[in-house]
């Protein structure tokens, strides 16, 4: 898993730049995403991860940083040719299946809309024929490629929103809230379609989402957002067992698990970000504590969080 | 315990241009006072409509009570005229709803929207409505109460908005306080403060609380009973820990099964319920869940299953409790929950359909 996918460095994005309103929505993080593997994006609403992913694919320019993707930068100057490579190489399924897909389309065309952009199908029987492919792949059927948006239930149109994202056979995927939607019997079906695609095809995920217990279940790695920065970034099985920063402490204390025993017993702390006390010009920043687990930490807490990991 | 609330075998359906939907199908409970009744089930289920007839809050027509009592106090709710239920609502039974962003009003000042209720069920002055406008937004956490209390609801953060919400809902004292996914559109660190709040609030005000959401996780948080929903009806209710640790319907199982627990390494596939709820207009013969369940007997396709008790407190609509059931095992990740409770019969005894 060696092999860097993506790399992000130093990614700003600011809204209203130059005006009195300014917003740091991300203000300067960097990661990297390996090839075949999930990473999961956390905060609470507001804290940029959205905004972090709809850089990452260019829905936004970013006003500072690099997204290489394969060691070519995303961002810049590009003609449209060299746009369309990137998006074909990176896809997104979004948040909402209601708004997502437009009502005036059938699901055939919507599905198959990239494949025209990019001219995948040199036949109108091939086309079909793809988009057939696709809806089976996502667990729906022939019939419904001639049918509207409406006529679904959300769980089959994020189903729609995914075969739409895969009929360009991308490689990475990002996955902004795909499931918050969606009802809860609905949402493990929905999960465990894009574990399996992710075997099959062999894809990269961007998970994004505020659950959790499911970003556990399907990331690989997890990253904590707070305020436009990445706070947190470990491997998922780490980051819960062993999480550092205070405020992805007080991130996991507030899930509520289905377990009455567990909710009477517990004990919620609360992220104080005044805690840090941080000296005027103190670097901040991320640093590993141990292998592959990065926090965002200045030099003085670096040496007691690394004195804390030996016990 | 005082009984507050009674619902007998209601029944509310839907006029539309496909066909009468019946919502709800058979509904009943009850609720004591202090207590809090968690109703989960997935959207469609009829949770949010059976709450919502509870304060007649749905439109007739195209809504229609075709059957069944709802005892408030002793007092049935369904033949109440709209001029009397205006004295009820607010003050009797109150509501918070999912989405604070479009249940205040976004003309009117945050302590007016508190004041209108003081102003209308308690007969206060506007001057004294002031000040327990005040005092209930510093109840329910919300700082420098002076100043907010003049401010609109853009002015308020998500979290501050459902605070509000709460505010008003509980400004007139009511016995019994409605909460339809309060929690849903929030964050988790702001979910587990305001579930925090209403727990404190309700231990202070001795008021019952019917709390409706999906999350399994805040049900175990907040509720002293639950209700599971599904295509209408309650297919199984029982004391929190009956329904955690030692669940019958497979429907329940379904829902416990299809959430990942923070201690699962992520290895196992995730159960889900294959397909899709039942479309209400035309119900499905015999058991609504039958299509969906991989236990289903012949008999489910047939006929719909009779409620069987498990416990005092522990009710569960399934044929798979009848003495003449194969025995089935729960889906592993259920199996691990499930502890003997002390208080569970023998054997589940058939309840008899009072006529």
């Amino acid at each position: 898993m060696a092999e860097k996918l993506i790399e992000i460095r130093n990614l700003k994005q600011h809204f209203n730049v130059g005006r009195p309103n300014l917003v740091k929505a991300v203000d300067g993080i960097s990661f990297d995403i390996y090839r075949g593997e999930t990473l999961g994006l956390v905060g609470e609403s507001g804290c940029g991860k959205s905004t972090t992913g709809r850089s990452i694919i260019r829905l936004y320019d970013a006003t500072d940083g690099e997204v290489l993707f394969e060691g070519e930068n995303v961002h810049g100057t590009k003609s449209t040719k060299e746009l369309k490579k990137f998006n074909r190489k990176m896809q997104m399924i979004f948040q909402d299946p209601y708004a997502s897909l437009n009502p005036r389309m059938t699901v055939a065309d919507i599905i198959a809309e990239g494949i025209d952009i990019h001219g995948l199908a040199n036949s109108k029987q091939e086309r079909m024929e793809r988009v057939y492919e696709l809806l089976e792949t996502v667990g729906l059927n022939k019939e419904h490629a001639s049918r509207y948006p409406h006529e679904f239930s959300g769980g089959q149109r994020q189903r729609i929103g995914i075969a739409r994202a895969l009929a360009v056979e991308p490689e990475f995927i990002i996955a902004d809230e795909p499931i918050s939607a969606l009802d809860v019997s609905i949402q493990a079906q929905v999960v465990n379609l894009m574990k399996q695609l992710q075997r099959d095809k062999g894809l990269t995920y961007l998970f994004i989402a505020h659950d959790l217990s499911m970003v556990k279940y399907i990331s690989d790695r997890i990253g904590v957002m707070y305020y436009g920065k990445l706070v947190e970034l470990a491997p998922a099985d780490v980051l819960y067992k062993n999480p550092l920063h205070p405020y992805t402490q007080s991130l996991l204390s507030a899930i509520p698990l289905p377990d009455p025993e567990t909710e009477r017993t517990r004990r919620r702390t609360s992220y104080d970000p005044d805690v840090h006390e941080y000296a005027d010009g103190e670097e901040v920043q991320m640093r590993e504590v141990s292998k592959g687990h990065f926090v965002y930490c200045s030099e003085k807490e670096f040496q007691k969080l690394q004195k804390q990991y030996k016990n | 315990m005082e009984k507050i609330l009674e619902v007998k075998d209601l029944e509310v359906s839907f006029q539309t241009y496909g066909g009468e939907v019946k919502a709800v199908r058979g509904v009943s409970f009850d609720l004591y006072k202090g207590e809090t009744l968690a109703i989960v089930g997935e959207s469609g289920s009829g949770k949010s409509v059976t709450t919502q007839t509870i304060m007649k809050l749905i439109p007739m027509p195209p809504g229609k009570i075709a059957n069944g009592q709802i005892l408030f106090n002793g007092d049935d709710i369904v033949p109440k005229t709209e001029k009397q239920m205006e004295k009820i609502r607010g003050k009797e039974i109150s509501m918070i709803f999912q989405d604070p962003m479009t249940s205040l009003n976004p003309t009117m000042r945050i302590g007016r929207q508190i004041m209108e209720v003081l102003i209308k069920h308690q007969n206060m002055s506007t001057s004294s409505a002031t000040e327990r406008a005040v005092e209930l937004l510093r109840l329910v956490g919300i700082p420098m109460p002076e100043k907010r209390i003049k401010q609109y609801p853009h002015e308020f953060s998500g979290g501050m908005r459902q605070r509000a919400m709460i505010a008003i809902a509980l400004a007139a004292s009511p016995k019994l306080l409605i909460a339809d996914e309060p929690t849903t559109a929030l964050d988790v660190t702001i979910q587990a403060q305001i579930l925090e709040l209403m727990k404190d609030l309700q231990s202070k005000m001795d008021t019952s609380i019917i709390f409706i959401t999906h999350d399994l996780g805040v049900v175990a948080n907040v509720a002293d009973r639950v209700a599971v929903m599904y295509g209408g009806q309650i297919v199984e209710t029982g004391t929190v820990d009956e329904i955690f640790y030692d669940p019958r319907h497979p429907y329940t199982w379904g829902l416990l099964a299809s959430m990942p627990s923070v201690d699962n390494d992520g290895g196992a596939e995730l159960t889900a319920i294959p397909g899709t709820p039942p479309d209400l207009t035309n119900p499905p013969k015999g058991d609504a869940f039958a299509p969906r369940n991989q236990y289903a007997m012949a008999i489910d396709f047939e006929e719909e299953p009779p409620m069987f008790q498990i416990s005092e407190t522990h009710f569960a609509k399934t044929w798979l409790l009848h003495p003449d059931a194969p025995k089935v095992e729960p889906p592993a990740v259920v199996q691990k929950r499930i502890r003997k409770l002390s208080s569970t019969f023998d054997k589940p005894v058939l309840v008899k359909e009072e006529k």
